[in-house]
């Protein structure tokens, strides 16, 4: 078993027009920017895109739906230091956005992980983001009905990796990183550092290779808060 | 009355000040982004509270200087942070869990209105770019649901109202408010008045608020130092 790839190119060569797609980060810790860059670089049309944010400046997320590649976003918070790009295409009615509450938004991801279609959150009960869901009541407390989430590719970033897929996050980059890879039917992880089989405790062991399908190397990626920092635009 | 109100009313740090009077040692609080975090701050000496945030920390620590960020650690505000010793890292649907799992004591948020049966809204003004973050989880799954806001808007218009007329963030989560004027309580389907600011009367306090401001018990000056 070898999941390792050669290319960014390669690694988001499978992802086609129409495509929904994961990618994992809040903000710029643990956004996989190189990923997102190459997937620019295919081009493909009309994708659904599912990130806590949407995106900031000129680079990642914000660089995806400004060249053209994003018909809606499935977010919790459409805003950032830097939020033009996704205000103006939303305001002249050119993206769709589907708000969703961020702790709704990480268990329906999760759910869509774990098999389980459905479940029940008091989250949004009483309040716009819940209309026209089903709710119930369970020991006198209400409930509103959440649906899975999953998605055909999840682009995620980690620290360390290996050839069988295993990964471990630097800091507050796991974020939404290890369920993302969990939910997507193909997940590919940016690594900062492809290490041999058994460079990684089987302990520290965070996303176990079973929910990663193809791991490429990164050393040297760039944070999205320091790339906007210097004003950067992509392409 | 306006001139009145201004004289008397508590400057922001002082209202995060008197909040934080309130955090026990041991609590796990969530602080909003913006007025909130001010709280972390006024932490009493010989407490320890554990802040959580979001995206997957517990226990982190103050800002770090400029120049020494690591833009990997950061806070729900997206803002550079450094840890406590016994910090801990975890992933979004974890953290959220912490949340709604019902684990979290305190979460203390600002407001646009609440309302005297609890209901807040907080997220949305019904214009430009609708953005919900984690509060409508944070109210809905922390032990306590604090709110911080000036007691009146710019306008002179009540904050603590009967009904809110903005979209709701929860129903009914609200217990206790914080605001520029006095520290009230929301039960059963009321507001009750703890504390005060000295210099306005009850009747002074009943003109700014809407709903009903009742009384249970004495109602205390509150002791704040100068901010």
């Amino acid at each position: 078993m070898d999941k390792r790839l050669g290319s960014l190119a390669e690694a988001v060569s499978p992802i086609g027009d129409g495509a929904t797609v994961m990618i994992g980060g809040f903000g710029g810790s643990g956004a996989p920017i190189e990923l997102i860059h190459a997937l620019i670089d295919k081009g493909p049309k009309n994708l659904t895109v599912i990130n806590n944010n949407a995106g900031n400046g000129h680079v990642g997320i914000a660089a995806m739906i400004e060249q053209g590649l994003v018909a809606k976003m499935i977010c919790s918070f459409p805003r950032s230091s830097d939020p033009r790009v996704f205000n103006e295409k939303y305001l002249a009615g050119e993206i769709e956005l589907e708000l969703v509450p961020q702790g709704t938004l990480a268990e329906r991801i999760r759910a869509g992980g774990a098999g389980i279609p459905a479940f029940y959150t008091p989250t949004a009960y009483g309040t716009e983001l819940a209309e026209g869901k089903p709710t119930a009541e369970f020991d006198g407390k209400h409930y509103v009905q959440e649906r899975w989430l999953k998605a055909d590719f999840a682009l995620i970033k980690a620290e360390l990796g290996d050839q069988m897929g295993n990964l471990t996050y630097r800091m507050a980059a796991r974020n939404f990183n290890p369920i993302m890879a969990m939910a997507g039917a193909h997940t590919v992880a940016q690594v900062g550092t492809l290490v041999p089989l058994g460079g990684i405790e089987p302990e520290q062991v965070i996303t176990p290779g079973i929910f990663v399908d193809a791991v490429v190397e990164v050393s040297d990626a760039k944070q999205e808060e320091v790339l906007n920092r210097e004003g950067a635009v992509y392409p | 009355m306006s001139e009145t109100l201004e004289k008397h009313k508590l400057s922001n740090a002082q209202i995060a000040w008197r909040a934080a009077q309130d955090i026990e040692d041991g609590a796990y609080v969530n602080l909003g982004i913006g007025f909130p975090e001010m709280v972390a701050k006024f932490q009493p000496e010989n407490r320890q509270a554990v802040f959580h945030t979001e995206n997957g920390v517990l226990g982190f620590g103050k800002a770090p200087k400029e120049g020494e960020e690591d833009w990997d650690l950061i806070n729900a505000g997206k803002k550079a942070i450094t840890l406590n010793p016994g910090a801990a890292f975890f992933h979004h649907a974890d953290s959220f869990s912490m949340i709604r799992g019902g684990h979290l004591d305190v979460a203390i948020l600002g407001a646009f209105q609440v309302a005297q049966n609890g209901d807040l809204a907080n997220w949305s003004t019904g214009k430009g770019v609708p953005a919900v973050g984690g509060a409508m989880d944070l109210v809905n799954g922390a032990k306590r649901v604090c709110v911080l806001t000036d007691h009146v808007t710019k306008n002179g218009e009540p904050k603590l109202v009967d009904r809110c007329t903005m979209p709701l963030t929860g129903v009914g989560c609200v217990t206790r408010v914080y605001s520029s004027l006095a520290v009230i309580d929301v039960e059963g389907g009321r507001f009750v008045l703890r504390e005060k600011v000295a210099g306005l009367s009850v009747d002074d306090l009943r003109a700014v608020t809407g709903g009903e401001l009742a009384t249970d018990g004495e109602v205390i000056d509150i002791a704040v130092p100068d901010l």
